[in-house]
């Protein structure tokens, strides 16, 4: 996870830091109009020929044009409106076994020339430090392509006056819920994205996403209490639509404590509920610390999931490439190896998938142009593969590459990146109501809180947005300072209930980080309610002077 | 993009408030030169330098306000950018809190240039990762790191007359060596402005040295221990907690510094007597730009907390308007008091305790408390009698920096150090600390 970035993004209280990050500002009128085609194929050919031309063994080009659109809202004003643009051209090669990456904003053909000689001759510099030579999967050339997210409204086409309207009327909901001060974000995103390399692949892609957090604060000046409950939308990979909400898209939470959206959001009904259980939480009662069985919400699990599973399958931290920064893993060859590692208990199953409609990670193709599929990470509880990009595959005996290699800009080299990775729906019919008959002494969590995880991904806490108590079978108070504490495997290993695809939803991230320097990605991440039995659970209250 | 000079930018300044008709008009110029070095397993993985200048519009009609950004510096791409933030100025609703650009303002200028360090090159950085990287085969050893430094200059300027300049430079260094076994981990950290502060090879010999001293690390039950942290240790929990210093948050009731019905804690004492931290923009080792850019405002040497108490809260200029305080320049570092105590001496003065090289993930668990989470990694050592005995696990700690900074026992002498997560540059020194809550035992080497 970028963790300043997300830092900032979880706290909302630090909105107008959030701003602008990505790029120029642009006028609005300027957002519809894309890069032709034919422009970047041509730009494409003179990076590759160059590169072939001076030595490359291997040439990809990217041509990105990526656009931002950022609304920050404080209360019932509009703090802030901008539109940012990102465009230029990045080249990798390989040459003499080594990598080599330039970038330039001057989309000019002496100009891409020039960052495929440039990426060369790093190369040749490289080569000399090089102990192996670098090996790609190979891939089939799939001529010229496209893809695009499948959306219905476009973000670039609506008013920014409607949205802004929209997110004003959802924070004047909050207060009018019981909220003392609120904020709303829309972050809009369309990333114009063209790869072409030297295997034949002339790649056009067109990502749309969005999404929409919020945070209700509720104070009482007479106990110097404060509270806060954040939105429970997911962002996604979707278009405008996703803020049109549908009754069907509505899920109840178990014991009816919350509603919760799948496909569509209502953006205004969060926002009263988030400042009604903003102003519940000041007399919410302190959670008791010890053993619970936890009943986690595909809303709250999406975070442990990224936390516990997607980071340390990630075959770059596995080897020590992350070792100075984001760290490594305990998931390290010789478990995976042994085709026996226990990583979970015989239900979890946990897929990697990039082709998920209306996920973060949905793309046709990643950023070496490998076509995007799922597989498996972790079957009936055991590691059983990692994540791994082009010049990864042989280290594990693959053929092909995962596909799960991406850049967060034209001008940032590509990398290994997590796709969408998944918990698997169970596969017996079970709801929540169901799933919580069984709990004599358990807690309910909707919503995803504080979270950090040890540097090899064992040791790990997470709060939440709500807590409930359960006591013999029965949903009953709102509870507060709650975090549970556990270790990768124990807890994996604890599961003992998933509820089936009924339930099966997505959370994600917008800003999960790595790599120095530092790059960001977007990435979902599913789940039904799942329960785990008998973790531990801490009281986080404190008092100061 | 070369680093531009006063003269330029003034031109590039002057050239934008002529094109705007608008009530006001704010300028920003940003350009900075970055080169890395980046290496793991013992080998470099990339090697770059990233150049980057960017321009800022912002005009306001009234009080409706549009900002638009450029990284092009001809008459005709000027003329385009602050069309683009008059475009959007017109189509914003209007900000009830919106505050006029700032009256013409004296920057007495900081020290923040070192011709030596903007003269740092491929060469340089690649020696700087030969020395770890050597070493550390030659110890049986793998490390990973990354040097980077920056070149960078920022002008500010606005239609009331304000107009400031100033270049910057400075360095980062970061090396994890770990034993080829896995069962051992090193780290250390260096920042400076100027690079003659900077010795590659000590640095990656503290790395190479916490490594093979922490081989066979032994469980320790979690609980209250009393603690010696180094400075990396302690920078984001500070840093964290001095974020919190927001005057509208505190007097709003959302913040550990609100007072029970209703105000702020402005001058109340929190943390132990020995603490005292301040901001100084023009300080020899951490200078900072003279101004804040947000605000255009000033930086003044002011202190945040003097003798345990809070000394100052950060005022934006609408709640500073609104409450009758006179605004100033946010902080850009951030100083704490110390002694001439070394590390060493701190360990020596020690019965029973446990030697913290950083922390790390770092999250706010409870606003109100200001109650932190994260893990201690690669070096944590345990102390008796003065001296370290052994290797031990890392822990999860659950604490707040307003308790830690209540249970001061000593303090030693502060380092430069920049956060990890925390925007300012910061001199903070080891400190030994008791009752540091430990509360679970991490695998993680």
């Amino acid at each position: 996870m970028e963790r300043r970035t997300f830092l900032n993004l979880s706290g909302l209280a630090m909105g107008s830091l959030l701003v602008p990050v990505f790029g120029n500002a642009v006028a609005a009128e300027e957002l519809l109009t894309p890069l032709a085609e034919k422009y970047k194929k041509t730009l494409a050919d003179i990076a590759l020929n160059a590169a072939t031309k001076a030595g490359a063994s291997y040439c990809d080009v990217r041509v990105g044009r990526y656009l931002n659109q950022f609304i920050t809202t404080r209360d019932l004003n509009v703090e802030n409106v901008v539109n940012t643009e990102s465009a230029g051209v990045g080249v990798r090669v390989l040459c003499n076994g080594a990598y080599g990456f330039a970038a330039t904003s001057d989309m000019s053909p002496d100009s891409v020339a020039g960052a495929a000689r440039q990426a060369v001759a790093i190369a040749k510099a490289n080569a000399k430090l090089q102990a192996e030579p670098v090996q790609l999967a190979p891939v089939k050339g799939v001529g010229e392509v496209a893809w695009a997210t499948p959306f219905k409204k476009d973000w670039r086409a609506v008013p920014i006056k409607e949205k802004a309207d929209l997110l004003i009327a959802a924070n004047k909901a909050g207060m009018d819920g019981g909220a003392s001060f609120m904020r709303s974000v829309m972050f809009q995103v369309n990333q114009q994205k063209y790869f072409a390399s030297t295997d034949g692949s002339y790649i056009d892609q067109d990502i749309h996403r969005i999404w929409v957090p919020l945070t209700a604060t509720a104070v009482d000046k007479s106990t110097n209490k404060f509270r806060s409950r954040q939105g429970l939308s997911s962002p996604v990979g979707m278009g405008y639509e996703y803020l049109d909400a549908r009754a069907a898209d509505k899920v109840r939470a178990a014991g009816g404590v919350a509603t919760l959206y799948k496909g569509s959001y209502d953006l205004i009904e969060d926002a009263r509920a988030a400042g009604r259980q903003a102003k519940e939480k000041l007399t919410a009662k302190s959670v008791a610390p010890g053993k619970y069985d936890l009943v986690l919400s595909p809303e709250h699990l999406w975070l442990t999931i990224h936390e516990s599973v997607g980071h340390p399958t990630e075959l770059d931290r596995v080897l020590g490439y992350e070792a100075n920064y984001a760290g490594t893993s305990f998931a390290t060859l010789d478990k995976w190896q042994s085709k026996k590692f226990k990583y979970g208990s015989d239900m979890v199953n946990i897929i990697a998938d990039k082709t998920i409609p209306g996920s973060l990670g949905a793309v046709g193709y990643d950023d070496e142009g490998v076509k995007c599929k799922h597989w498996d990470i972790i079957k009936d509880g055991v590691l059983v593969n990692y994540q791994a990009t082009r010049d990864q595959a042989h280290i594990i005996g693959e053929k092909e590459s995962h596909g799960c290699s991406y850049a967060d800009s034209w001008s940032s080299v590509q990398f290994q990146r997590m796709p969408n990775i998944s918990l698997a729906a169970g596969t017996k019919k079970l709801t929540p109501d169901q799933m919580i008959k069984d709990v004599k002494k358990g807690i309910y969590i909707v919503g995803d809180g504080s979270f950090s995880i040890d540097q090899q991904r064992y040791n790990f806490q997470f709060g939440g947005q709500l807590f409930f108590e359960i006591v013999n079978g029965k949903i009953g108070a709102q509870l507060e300072d709650v975090a549970y504490q556990s270790n990768t495997q124990e807890f994996w290993n604890a599961c003992s209930a998933i509820c089936d695809d009924s339930d099966w939803r997505m959370g994600g991230s917008f800003f999960d980080g790595k790599g120095q320097p530092g790059q960001v990605s977007t990435v979902s991440h599913g789940a039904s309610t799942a329960r785990f039995n008998g973790i531990n659970v801490i009281n986080t209250a404190r008092k100061i002077g | 993009m070369k680093i531009l000079t006063q003269d330029e930018t003034r031109r590039i300044t002057d050239r934008v408030m002529a094109f705007t008709k608008a009530d006001e008009c704010t300028v920003t110029i940003n350009g900075n030169r970055t080169g890395n070095i980046r290496y793991a397993r013992n080998n470099v993985s990339t090697a770059g330098l990233v150049e980057n200048t960017q321009l800022s519009v912002s005009v306001a009609y009234g009080k409706k306000q549009g900002t638009a950004t450029i990284n092009e510096f001809d008459d005709k791409s000027l003329e385009k950018v602050v069309r683009r933030a008059e475009d959007l100025a017109r189509l914003a609703p209007e900000n009830p809190e919106f505050m006029p650009a700032v009256a013409k303002q004296a920057f007495k200028p900081s020290a923040t240039f070192n011709a030596k360090t903007a003269a740092i090159d491929p060469e340089f950085r690649a020696q700087a990762a030969a020395y770890s990287i050597e070493a550390s085969r030659k110890n049986k050893l793998v490390c990973a790191g990354f040097f980077t430094d920056t070149t960078s200059f920022e002008t500010i300027a606005n239609s009331n007359g304000v107009f400031g300049h100033q270049q910057a430079t400075s360095l980062d260094f970061t090396c994890t060596v770990r034993t080829e076994d896995g069962r051992g981990s090193g780290w250390v950290k260096r920042s400076a402005g100027d690079v003659a502060l900077f010795d590659a090879r000590e640095a990656s010999d503290v790395a190479i040295e916490k490594a093979l001293r922490s081989v066979d690390a032994r469980a320790l039950e979690p609980g209250r221990y009393t603690v010696i942290l180094e400075p990396a240790a302690t920078s984001d929990l500070i840093g964290f907690m001095l974020s919190g210093f927001d005057a509208r948050q505190a007097d709003e009731g959302r913040s550990f510094l609100s007072k029970k019905g209703g105000g702020n804690r402005l001058g109340e004492k929190l943390f132990d007597q020995q603490v005292n931290i301040w901001a100084d923009p023009w300080d020899k080792d951490v200078p900072v730009l003279p101004w804040d850019n947000n605000t255009m405002l000033p930086r003044e040497r002011m202190a945040m907390i003097k003798d345990g108490r809070v000394a100052s809260l950060d005022y934006s200029p609408y709640w500073a308007k609104k409450m009758g305080k006179r605004p100033v320049g946010s902080p850009g570092n951030m100083i704490m008091a110390g002694t001439s105590k070394s590390t060493a001496d701190l360990i020596a003065n020690t019965k029973k305790g446990v030697l913290v090289t950083r922390t790390w993930y770092i999250r706010l668990v409870d606003p109100q408390s200001v109650l932190l989470t994260g893990l201690t990694r690669d070096g944590t050592f345990y102390i008796e009698n003065g001296k370290i005995k052994h290797p031990i696990k890392n822990f999860r700690f659950n604490e707040s920096p307003v308790t830690m900074l209540n249970n001061i026992e000593e303090i030693g002498k502060p380092q430069i150090i920049a956060g990890d997560e925390v925007q300012y540059s910061m001199l903070i020194p080891p400190m030994k600390v008791r009752d540091f809550n430990f509360t679970s035992l991490s695998d993680a080497v």
